[in-house]
């Protein structure tokens, strides 16, 4: 029992290490950078640097640094850009040199400003407003980014797992095998203890495939957040409100009368109160799937942001008191963020049964 | 970020924190008087709490 | 909220969605459905194999309850048996006892007679030669008495006169 304990403690450890590791490595060619680019206030530094890593991007990038002679060096690959601007043009990120050069398609001319592409002039010029924001025209961008490049791979890596997992069941008369054996358990928790309860025994098994789907993607990709790659998917508000507005969806179409009747015309209250009810009940299924996206991004852009600036203190104390502390910090908020992750899939998965139990309410006389 | 923004951002999470706090408490009050019902506990515990936090986060999002 | 808005991005929207959704369809098909029918298969068989085993159960407690009714009638007759055989002896001893006294009854009875109707003859037997000997002994001792005509005359005066008297 200690001894599991300890493996896991250890293996908690590399893995807070290596994130710790990366952020120091760019941390590094901020200095570097601080050296080389005049004086930058490293406070500002590590704040666009935070600001950066939530931000999606155009390539995929492990780590990048800057070399004496003060030439950015980036190591990764990168993704395909996918515009539509009067017609679609399809062309290699590896075009904009991150962000340094004005890439050039069939005589237009774009160039990344902040991570979004814009439409300029052969030069590049980006005018800006009085909020520092570009007045240029924004072409529509469908672009594989790096956090559709993840959604991508985690939506291989759980098609491999459980399409595996469903295969174990049939050669192995009914028992799982392999990762079938860890998952079985997770699967049977949502279906015993999320879907039957929320939604009832009749007719849970319709939105079985979406929860389970929903729970696992929502989890691997919080947990991938956390390993050195960089990847922040759930800290975007668009893949948040792409789940949430599932949801919603899916409560709005499979919902009986009995729910509507509850929405528009509350029974067992007067009837002054039906009329002030139904707007708010109205409001209430929009706020419902609304609370639910921004639940899901605001934990995680939150734990990001304080993790990534704990570990950012170590570069602004540089002593021996103040590293370790901060390091210390990080370590415990790292185990924090692991429960955030699963917890946080857990809290979506089950308030969207409950959303679902309460669509498919049958009726009720105890009102 | 002005002041009363700051000022906002910080009664919201004192709110919210206070809220959080109170369900939390009450769960474990609930569960050390029956403990064979823990499991249905927690799970209304975590949807309240779950529901605050979302209000929380909306007002800081507006503030 | 404004930087919210900001930030969101239309085409990471667009792909999410496309992805998530045919995600969900293509585990549907080739995971949870698969994966949900077998646990419920297995949970199914789970419970009929522990219903067929308290079904066992429930039958294997009637046999052995069968059992013991069965041994128990058993036992009952067996004592009914034994106690009918018991009576059948006593009386069969009775009864023998009775025929036996009886036979012994008629034995003695013949016993006796026989004795009697021996003693009868051996009386007759005993008079008839006593009879024979007086005989024999008076024809004796009359031819001596008569052997001479004195002694004859006289008896035949004695006769004579003992006939006249009556």
């Amino acid at each position: 029992m200690h001894r599991i304990n300890l493996v896991k403690i250890l293996t908690l450890l590399l893995l807070t290490v290596t994130i710790s590791v990366n952020a120091q490595h760019n941390s590094q060619n901020e200095k570097k950078a601080e050296n080389s680019h005049s004086k930058k206030d490293l406070k500002s530094e590590i704040k666009e640097y935070i600001n950066h890593h939530l931000l999606d991007s155009h390539d995929f990038n492990l780590f990048s640094w800057t070399t004496d002679e003060g030439e950015h060096k980036y190591f990764g690959a990168p993704l395909p850009v996918i515009l539509w601007d009067g017609g679609l043009k399809v062309f290699l990120s590896s075009k904009f040199h991150h962000g340094e050069a004005v890439a050039e398609v069939n005589g237009n001319y774009y160039k990344l400003y902040h991570n979004k592409i814009y439409k300029t002039d052969a030069k590049g010029t980006i005018s800006l407003d009085e909020h520092q924001h570009p007045l240029n025209e924004k072409p529509l961008d469908f672009s594989i980014t790096k956090n559709i490049t993840f959604i991508f791979l985690v939506g291989l890596l759980m098609f491999l797992m459980f399409s595996r997992m469903a295969k174990s069941y049939k050669k192995n008369n009914l028992i799982p095998k392999g990762i079938g054996r860890l998952l079985e358990p997770i699967v049977l928790y949502i279906r015993d203890d999320i879907a039957i309860p929320n939604i009832g025994e009749k007719k849970y098994k319709k939105y079985m495939s979406y929860l389970l789907t929903v729970f696992f993607f929502v989890w691997i990709i919080n947990l991938l957040g956390l390993t050195p790659l960089g990847v922040n998917v759930t800290n975007n508000i668009a893949v948040t409100l792409s789940l949430a507005l599932v949801t919603y969806f899916l409560t709005t179409f499979t919902a009986n009368k009995n729910y509507w009747k509850h929405v528009f015309w509350m029974p067992g209250v007067p009837w002054p109160m039906k009329i002030i009810l139904a707007p708010i009940e109205l409001l209430g299924t929009f706020i419902k799937p609304f609370s639910l996206m921004i639940r899901l991004y605001a934990n995680i852009t939150a734990g990001h942001i304080v993790l990534m600036s704990i570990i950012g203190l170590m570069f602004i104390f540089k002593n021996w008191i103040g590293s370790p502390l901060s390091f210390g910090l990080a370590f415990a908020l790292s185990l924090l963020e692991l429960l955030v992750a699963a917890l946080q899939a857990y809290i979506f998965t089950m308030l969207s049964a409950l959303y679902f139990g309460m669509a498919v309410e049958e009726h009720h006389d105890d009102h | 970020m002005t002041i009363p923004n700051i000022v906002g951002a910080g009664l919201i999470v004192i709110g919210a924190g206070l809220g959080i706090g109170r369900i939390g408490g009450s769960a474990m009050d609930a569960i050390a008087r029956q403990p064979e019902a823990s499991g249905k506990i927690q799970t209304a515990m975590l949807i309240a709490a779950a529901l605050i936090e979302g209000i929380g986060f909306a007002a800081l999002f507006a503030a | 909220m404004d930087k919210l808005i900001e930030q969101f991005s239309l085409g990471l929207f667009f792909w999410q969605t496309v992805l998530f959704v045919g995600l969900v369809i293509l585990l549907k098909k080739f995971a949870w459905k698969p994966i949900l029918d077998a646990v419920n298969e297995r949970e199914e068989g789970i419970k009929n194999a522990l219903d067929e085993a308290e079904n066992a159960r429930k039958e294997m407690q009637n046999l052995t309850a069968d059992n013991e009714r069965i041994l128990k009638e058993a036992r009952a007759e067996r004592d009914t048996l034994l106690k009918e055989a018991r009576e059948m002896k006593e009386s069969i001893i009775s009864e023998a006892k009775g025929e036996a006294q009886l036979q012994a009854n008629k034995v003695i009875e013949q016993a006796k007679a026989t004795i009697e109707a021996e003693k009868q003859a051996a009386i007759t037997d005993l008079k008839n030669q006593v009879a024979e000997l007086s005989i024999e002994i008076a024809e004796k001792v009359v031819k001596r008495e008569l052997s001479d005509k004195d002694k004859q005359e006289k008896l035949v005066e004695e006769m004579l006169k003992e006939v006249t008297i009556s």
